[in-house]
């Protein structure tokens, strides 16, 4: 076999597997959007969940969404990035930053579902939250927390040696340089991986089976203490029933979900390209 | 005559490298001084001990004096950001931040907490001034510094460097990054500033290291080999590894 053989065989091996992707995506979408599109209107929107399938909505669920995601954010990002500038720039030589390196690393790859065992013998019933909101929310942030940090981390990576021997030589603090140029020139990076982790948090189902959330909310939480329902419970519970009806029902809720999290991976995609714009070597 | 900056018997390790062997020199103020030297042979680790920017590497260890204005810069009660308020250092390549060149500019000072405008401003303009640059760019103050040419760029990180007024600048091969053109105007520059400081520069460019400096120390091999005035060491130098050096035989 020559080898200008051999390279056209792998190219199309290479064109034929991400074909493969993009085409079950592709007949996953158009399945969704026959079934669901109909369905889809400002009232479906609006309406609280129903025994009834034509006057079920998913207000609560999308309320439940966003309250979720705040609070996540809150707890997730100031944690999250503070860990990440820490490992890069404090804790680097020591034995324990090398442990929590590894750590960090592996627990990216834990089963979302054992974070929701954690979170229901920790927050929900230790620290008594029950199966509110926050319990939600903080279990969520522990999910995202790894991805964060290793975002922040190679962030902050990229920024040139030559910066930080700038700013430290006109005589700036290691904080004032952290704040004044490693920061700002690592903020695109670092937003893109927040945003990415968050649009995960939004999607994820398992840990918020287990610490509690409802499948059936008639009501829209006021406060982080409430308890609550998200898109991909309301997905998961009319998935499960037998009527036809419910499945309809899904499928335009999971349009809604894939246009919340398309909308937050392209706001990640924005940011990071005007910032690489901005801050140029 | 008093001594702007003393050394007295450095030894510097990294690891169980011996970078530096017994390092003892002296330096006037308001002189240019040149370190030559091949690569590797510790005059850039030498220059960045003036303003401690070795205390960041990993296995950075040190033995010896540096004495400036006759005090010891690595006593415990020296605090490193005022030392490099005394030393400013300009690096190889132009690393201005991705900021405005009034930023840029004025950065040092405002690190340092002073925010009156005019004060800013007057800095600024002086400072961008002394390093020949204040023509060039004074109606676009406000534009990213990035977008300057490399010789610019250059001359504006000496800009920074002269805002906070330093007495001492550590330059570690300024030019070497720059065309012929930026590198006359970068040489140009450092004789003028000599009048107002102490200048220690690093470069592999002997005819520059020959206009330039007034005195001359030849490094090889993590040793100083010899630092004398720049006419001696290149007309007549004392021993024969200087001589073989400047003619070129090894390097």
């Amino acid at each position: 076999m020559n080898n200008r053989l051999k390279n056209n065989l792998f190219k199309y091996w290479a064109i034929a597997c991400t074909l493969f992707g993009i085409i079950m995506l592709g007949v996953f979408l158009v399945n969704i959007f026959v079934d669901g599109f109909g369905r889809l209107d400002w009232v479906f929107i609006k309406y609280l969940p129903s025994r009834k399938a034509e006057n079920a909505g998913i207000y609560t669920a999308v309320m439940g969404t966003l309250w979720i995601l705040g609070l996540t954010a809150i707890i997730a990002i100031p944690v999250g990035v503070a860990a990440g500038i820490y490992l890069e720039e404090y804790g680097k030589k020591s034995r324990f930053a090398n442990i929590l390196e590894i750590n960090i690393t592996n627990l990216a790859g834990i089963p979302s579902i054992i974070y929701g065992i954690l979170g229901l013998e920790v927050f929900v019933r230790t620290a008594g939250l029950g199966s509110s909101l926050i319990s939600g929310a903080l279990t969520l942030s522990l999910l995202i927390l790894p991805v964060i940090i290793v975002a922040t981390r190679e962030a902050i990576k990229a920024v040139p040696k030559t910066i930080r021997e700038a700013s430290y030589a006109l005589g700036a603090s290691k904080w004032q340089t952290i704040s004044e140029q490693i920061l700002p020139a690592a903020g695109g990076g670092i937003v893109t991986g927040v945003i990415l982790a968050l649009s995960r948090a939004v999607g994820e189902t398992a840990p918020l089976i287990v610490v509690g959330a409802l499948t059936y909310v008639p009501f829209v939480p006021q406060t982080p203490m409430d308890q609550y329902s998200v898109l991909p419970m309301q997905i998961f519970n009319w998935i499960s029933r037998p009527e036809k009806e419910f499945a309809v029902n899904a499928a335009a809720a999971i349009i809604v979900l894939l246009i919340i999290t398309f909308v937050m991976n392209g706001t990640a995609i924005f940011l990071r390209n005007r910032w690489q714009k901005k801050v140029k070597w | 005559m008093s001594y702007k900056l003393t050394t007295d018997n450095i030894n510097v390790w990294y690891g169980n490298y011996h970078a530096l062997k017994d390092i003892t020199l002296k330096i006037r103020p308001n002189t240019v001084t040149a370190f030559i030297g091949p690569s590797g042979c510790g005059k850039s680790t030498f220059l960045r001990l003036i303003n401690r920017m070795n205390d960041y590497i990993d296995g950075f260890r040190m033995e010896g004096q540096v004495l400036i204005d006759e005090k010891n810069i690595y006593s415990k009660r020296v605090r490193v950001e005022e030392l490099r308020k005394e030393v400013g250092m300009v690096f190889q390549k132009p690393n201005p931040f991705p900021k405005t060149i009034f930023d840029n500019v004025v950065y040092g000072l405002t690190i340092r907490g002073v925010t009156d405008k005019r004060v800013l401003a007057e800095s600024c303009e002086s400072s961008l001034r002394q390093a020949a640059l204040w023509d060039e760019v004074k109606d676009d103050l406000k534009k990213s510094a990035l977008a300057l040419s490399g010789g610019q760029q250059q001359r504006l990180c000496i800009a920074r460097t002269l805002a906070v007024k330093p007495t001492v600048i550590l330059m570690d091969e300024p030019a070497s990054a720059l065309d012929p053109i930026s590198t006359a105007k970068i040489e140009e520059l450092i004789s003028e500033l000599k009048q107002n400081y102490t200048i220690i520069i690093v470069t592999h460019n002997m005819q520059q290291a020959a206009r330039i400096s007034d005195r001359t120390a030849f490094f090889y091999l993590g040793e100083l080999i010899e630092f004398d005035s720049t006419v001696n060491i290149f007309t007549a130098p004392k021993e024969e590894r200087t001589q073989s050096y400047i003619t070129g035989r090894f390097g």
